[in-house]
C-alpha cells in the first residue's frame, strides 16, 4: 500500500503542480516535496480535497533555521508540513524554503483548525509570519520576551530571557 | 464590571488544582455559561528543543524524560527510534520486546494518574488513592530497571541502559494480575456512578470530523470513533507481532474517553503479558561500534571497548545529512520526533510533536456554550501534561 501511495502522490503533484515543486527527496523511506512558498496553500488544499488520496490529517508544522550552513543558499528558513492520510496510513512532507529577512508564508488554519496552535508556535519560536492567521500571537514565551529562541543566532549565554531591563547589555552570540 | 456589560472575563489558573499544572484558561462568562475560552500556555517552557540542539545525540536523551513526565519511557522510545532511523541501525529482538513492555507499562502508569486526577476533579477523591497505590507497582519496576522512579532514561539509542532486572517478569506479572482485579474496583466506583455519569456523559463532545480537523490524536481521536493508533497504522518496535484491540468510542464525550482509557489499560496489560511470555534471550544492546556504548563489563577489560566508550562520550557520532520523523503512540496521542541532522555530532534541530498541546487546541470547541463546571471535566478528559505542552 505504501509503495503505491508514494507513486500516486508523486503523479498527482507532478500533474497538477509541476511548476510548484522545486525538488523531491526520499530519505529513509520518507517522501518529501520542496514546494514554492506561494503555491503551498494550493497544494495543501488540493491534497485535502482529492477523495482518492485522502490526505486529511495535518500531523505537525515545524521549522528549521539553516543559518551558517551551506544549505542556507536555498533559503535560510525551512517550514515543514507533516501530512498524513488516515485511510492509506501514509505520511508525506511538504517543505518550503524562505529567505532570511521577513520570512512569511500563507496560513493553513482555514483548511485545518489544528494549524492554529502549530503556526503560533512556529511564529513564536522561529519568527516566521503566517499571513492570514486569525490570531498570530506568542504561544510559549512571555509577552515581554524579545526574539525567537529557536533561531540559530539567538544568544545562548547571559540572562536567558532578554527582558526590557537587560536588553542594552550585549549578549555573547554562540552557535 | 460595568452595569452594561453582559459578560465577565476570568482567569482560570495558572495556579488552579484542576488545571493539572500551570495551564491558564481565559474564560469569558455570561452568567455561568462559557462564551469564549482561550488556553494560555508557556508557563512551564524550559527550552527543551533548544537544549537538545547543543547536546550530543546520546546526551540529549535525558531531556526527553522531562517533557511528558508521566510517560518517560514513551518519550525515550520515540527519540531513540528516531535517532536509530537516522543512523539506520537495527536493535536486537530482545530490546524490541522489552521496549514494547516498558512502553505499555508507561501507558498504564499515565492512564492511572489520569484516572485518579480526573475522578478527583469531579469529586471522587477515593480513586486518586487507589490509582496511586497501583502506580507504585510500576514505579518499583522503573526503579529496578533504570534506578529512578520517574526520569528513567532507561531506553537508550541502540538498546537499553542495562539488562532487564532478573525479577522483571515476576514484577510485571504481579502488576498485571493485581491491576486486573483492581480495575473491577475502579469500575465499581465510577462506571455506574450517577454523579460521575452526569458530569461526563454528553460533556466535552468532539465530533469525528472536528477531531481530524483539529489534528487530535490518541484517546481523544479514538474516543470520537476515528480509527487511528500509530501502533496499528505504522507499527514500530515490533508491535505488529502483538495481539491487541484498538479501543474505540462512539459519542466522543468525556464518558466515552473514560471507558476507552480503561480498555486501553486492559489491552496494555494484555500486551505486557505477551511480551513477558515471549521475551527472547539475547543482548540488551545492538553491537554497533562507535555509535552504541559497549557493555559496561567490557569497558573494564577490553581496550577497544574503552576507546569506543571514550569516543562516544566525548565526540559522539555523525549521522548522515537528512531529516527523519518517527511517530509513536504515547499515552496522550501521537508523539513524534522530527530530527534534522546537518552531518555534525549534534542534532541540528529536534522537533517534538506534542500531543498534549495539539489536543489542548480542542478545548475551546469543547466548552464554548457549556457551563463553567464542564471546563474542569473537559481539561481532565483531554489529559494534558504541561511539561509536554510547553516543553
Amino acid at each position: 500500500m505504501m509503495g503505491g501511495m508514494e507513486e500516486k502522490v508523486r503523479d498527482f503533484i507532478r500533474a497538477n503542480f509541476a511548476d510548484a515543486v522545486v525538488r523531491e527527496d526520499n530519505f529513509r523511506n520518507q517522501q518529501s516535496f520542496y514546494i514554492r512558498a506561494e503555491e503551498l496553500v494550493h497544494v495543501c488544499r488540493a491534497l485535502w480535497e482529492d477523495p482518492e488520496l485522502d490526505v486529511r490529517f495535518l500531523s505537525d508544522i515545524t521549522s528549521l533555521d539553516w543559518l551558517g550552513h551551506e544549505e542556507e543558499k536555498h533559503g535560510r528558513f525551512e517550514v515543514i508540513y507533516n501530512l498524513y492520510s488516515l485511510r492509506h496510513k501514509y505520511r508525506l512532507f511538504l517543505k518550503v524554503r524562505l529567505g532570511g529577512d521577513n520570512p512569511h508564508i500563507g496560513t493553513l488554519s482555514h483548511i485545518w483548525a489544528g494549524a492554529n496552535l502549530m503556526e503560533r508556535e512556529v511564529w513564536d519560536m522561529m519568527g516566521i509570519v503566517f499571513d492570514g492567521h486569525p490570531d498570530l500571537t506568542k504561544l510559549l514565551t512571555p509577552d515581554e520576551f524579545e526574539g525567537h529562541p529557536l533561531r540559530k543566532d539567538f544568544p545562548l549565554t547571559y540572562e536567558q530571557p532578554q527582558f526590557s531591563w537587560n536588553k542594552d547589555e550585549p549578549p555573547e552570540v554562540i552557535r | 464590571v460595568t452595569a452594561e456589560s453582559k459578560t465577565i472575563t476570568i482567569n482560570m489558573g495558572p495556579q488552579h488544582p484542576a488545571t493539572h499544572g500551570v495551564l491558564r484558561v481565559v474564560l469569558e462568562l455570561e452568567g455561568e455559561t462559557v462564551v469564549r475560552a482561550r488556553p494560555v500556555v508557556g508557563y512551564l517552557h524550559t527550552g527543551i528543543e533548544k537544549t537538545m540542539e547543543s547536546k550530543l545525540y546520546n546526551k540529549a536523551l535525558p531531556a526527553t524524560d522531562r517533557m511528558d513526565y508521566l510517560a518517560p519511557m514513551s518519550n525515550n522510545l520515540g527519540y531513540c527510534l528516531a535517532v536509530e532511523k537516522l543512523l539506520d541501525i537495527d536493535v536486537p529482538e530482545k530490546v524490541r520486546w522489552a521496549r514494547v513492555c516498558l512502553a505499555e507499562l508507561t501507558r498504564v502508569n499515565s492512564h492511572l494518574v489520569w484516572l485518579g486526577t480526573h475522578a478527583m476533579d469531579l469529586g471522587a477523591m477515593t480513586m486518586f488513592f487507589y490509582t496511586f497505590r497501583e502506580r507504585e507497582l510500576i514505579m518499583d519496576i522503573y526503579e529496578a530497571c533504570g534506578g529512578q522512579r520517574m526520569m528513567t532514561s532507561y531506553i537508550r539509542i541502540g538498546g537499553l541502559a542495562d539488562d532487564l532486572p532478573s525479577d522483571f517478569d515476576k514484577r510485571v506479572r504481579n502488576l498485571t494480575r493485581t491491576l486486573r482485579e483492581r480495575m473491577n474496583d475502579y469500575e465499581g466506583l465510577l462506571t455506574h456512578n450517577e454523579i460521575f455519569i452526569n458530569r461526563t456523559k454528553g460533556v466535552a463532545v468532539i465530533s469525528a470530523e472536528d477531531a481530524i480537523n483539529l489534528s487530535l490524536s490518541g484517546p481523544l481521536l479514538r474516543g470520537s470513533g476515528v480509527k487511528y493508533d500509530v501502533r496499528k497504522a505504522n507499527p514500530y518496535s515490533g508491535y505488529e507481532k502483538f495481539d491487541f484491540e484498538m479501543a474505540l468510542g462512539t459519542q466522543g464525550d468525556a464518558y466515552d474517553r473514560y471507558l476507552l482509557r480503561l480498555e486501553e489499560i486492559r489491552q496494555a496489560l494484555h500486551i505486557c503479558d505477551q511480551a513477558i511470555d515471549g521475551m527472547p534471550e539475547g543482548p540488551y544492546r545492538a553491537h554497533v561500534p562507535g555509535v552504541v556504548l559497549p557493555p559496561k563489563e567490557d569497558i573494564l577489560y577490553k581496550m577497544e571497548s574503552l576507546i569506543f566508550h571514550f569516543k562516544i562520550i566525548t565526540e559522539g557520532y555523525r549521522p548522515p545529512f537528512g531529516a527523519v520523523y518517527q511517530a509513536i503512540e504515547s499515552p496522550k496521542g501521537e508523539i513524534g520526533f522530527y530530527i534534522s541532522s546537518d552531518g555534525s555530532n549534534k542534532p541540528h534541530r529536534v522537533r517534538v510533536r506534542p500531543p498534549s498541546l495539539i489536543n489542548l487546541g480542542a478545548l475551546p470547541k469543547m466548552v464554548e456554550g457549556r457551563l463553567l463546571a464542564d471546563v474542569i471535566c473537559a481539561i481532565g478528559s483531554i489529559d494534558i501534561v504541561l511539561g509536554e505542552v510547553d516543553r
